[in-house]
């Protein structure tokens, strides 16, 4: 196993050993406390009020606007990562052409701006 | 797919056990929750066995050695793609929940056009790779040798993502405004 696979299976026991915590506590627990389960206990909780209809419902497509808006500027995100860590190695070319690269999406951002779509009316 | 298979079988001279535990705990974790993907009658679970998938694929760059992909996979794929599907669902007219209506009409031609994946993939990872079993990028990738092939190579199609993007982005738009 080389030096690299070492450092993320110490993350991986470092999960373990969280999910594991939570799942003993849990599990204790479980053998202390009493269980008297009743319709009123399993109903979803809606702030003291009584809930109605499904909980599953569709949703207004101006979400899928932000969604959208979030995956290219996540995309964005990854690009700029690997460009940061040689910033000095590219120099003004580097420069360049991230700027451009940004603008590019901005402009998107800036049509859906004007376009009124990130407006919540 | 060949190489995946023979993950950590040589590594240098050695046998690498632990790596190839990993990778087998692994690809049972993917596989299982691909099948299960596919086989359950709710949308919205279906698209979170997508999640164990995507995250076991980002598990198994970080045995490749290839930690830049496995973030981009977390934060791109498991981030972004994952929650423009799961609006994708609760937009469109199709039940939410558990739908018992769920044909399977499909399946032979979905099983037809896997396996030919599988094939073409397969193939072409055994003509380049042959009886090399080494893992190949054992050797950790830095990030800087992906930031130089960026940035030096791939400037072009770097470029023109950000033109897919901004074409998605319009786009998105488009179909979303009505007036």
């Amino acid at each position: 196993m080389s030096e690299f696979l070492r450092q993320y299976l110490l993350v991986a026991v470092f999960g373990g050993l969280a999910f594991g915590l939570v799942a003993a506590l849990i599990g204790a627990a479980s053998l202390f406390r009493p269980s008297r389960p009743s319709t009123g206990k399993v109903e979803n909780y809606e702030s003291g009020v009584d809930p109605v209809g499904s909980s599953w419902s569709q949703s207004q497509i101006r979400y899928y606007i932000f969604a959208l808006l979030f995956v290219m500027f996540d995309v964005e995100a990854v690009f700029i990562f690997p460009w940061a860590a040689r910033l000095e190695a590219f120099g003004f070319f580097g420069l360049v052409e991230m700027m451009i690269f940004i603008f590019i999406l901005a402009l998107g951002l800036a049509y859906a701006w004007r376009k009124g779509v990130l407006r919540w009316a | 797919m060949a190489n995946l298979l023979l993950l950590g079988q040589q590594t240098g001279n050695s046998w690498d056990l632990p790596a190839n535990i990993a990778f087998y705990v692994i690809a049972v974790i993917a596989i299982g929750s691909a099948l299960r993907m596919v086989t359950t009658n709710n949308v919205v679970h279906s698209a979170l066995y997508l999640l164990l998938v995507l995250s076991s694929v980002a598990a198994v760059y970080i045995l490749l050695g290839a930690e830049f992909v496995a973030a981009t996979q977390v934060l791109v794929y498991i981030g972004a793609i994952l929650v423009l599907l799961i609006f994708g669902v609760m937009l469109t007219r199709a039940r939410i929940g558990i739908d018992d209506d769920l044909n399977y009409e499909q399946r032979w031609i979905g099983l037809g056009v896997s396996s030919l994946l599988f094939v073409v993939i397969a193939y072409s990872l055994w003509d380049f790779y042959g009886s090399d079993t080494r893992l190949v990028g054992y050797e950790p990738q830095r990030t800087r040798e992906v930031a130089d092939s960026i940035f030096s190579t791939y400037i072009v199609p770097f470029e023109a993502i950000s033109v897919l993007l901004l074409a998605a982005l319009i786009g998105a738009v488009v179909v979303a405004r009505r007036d």
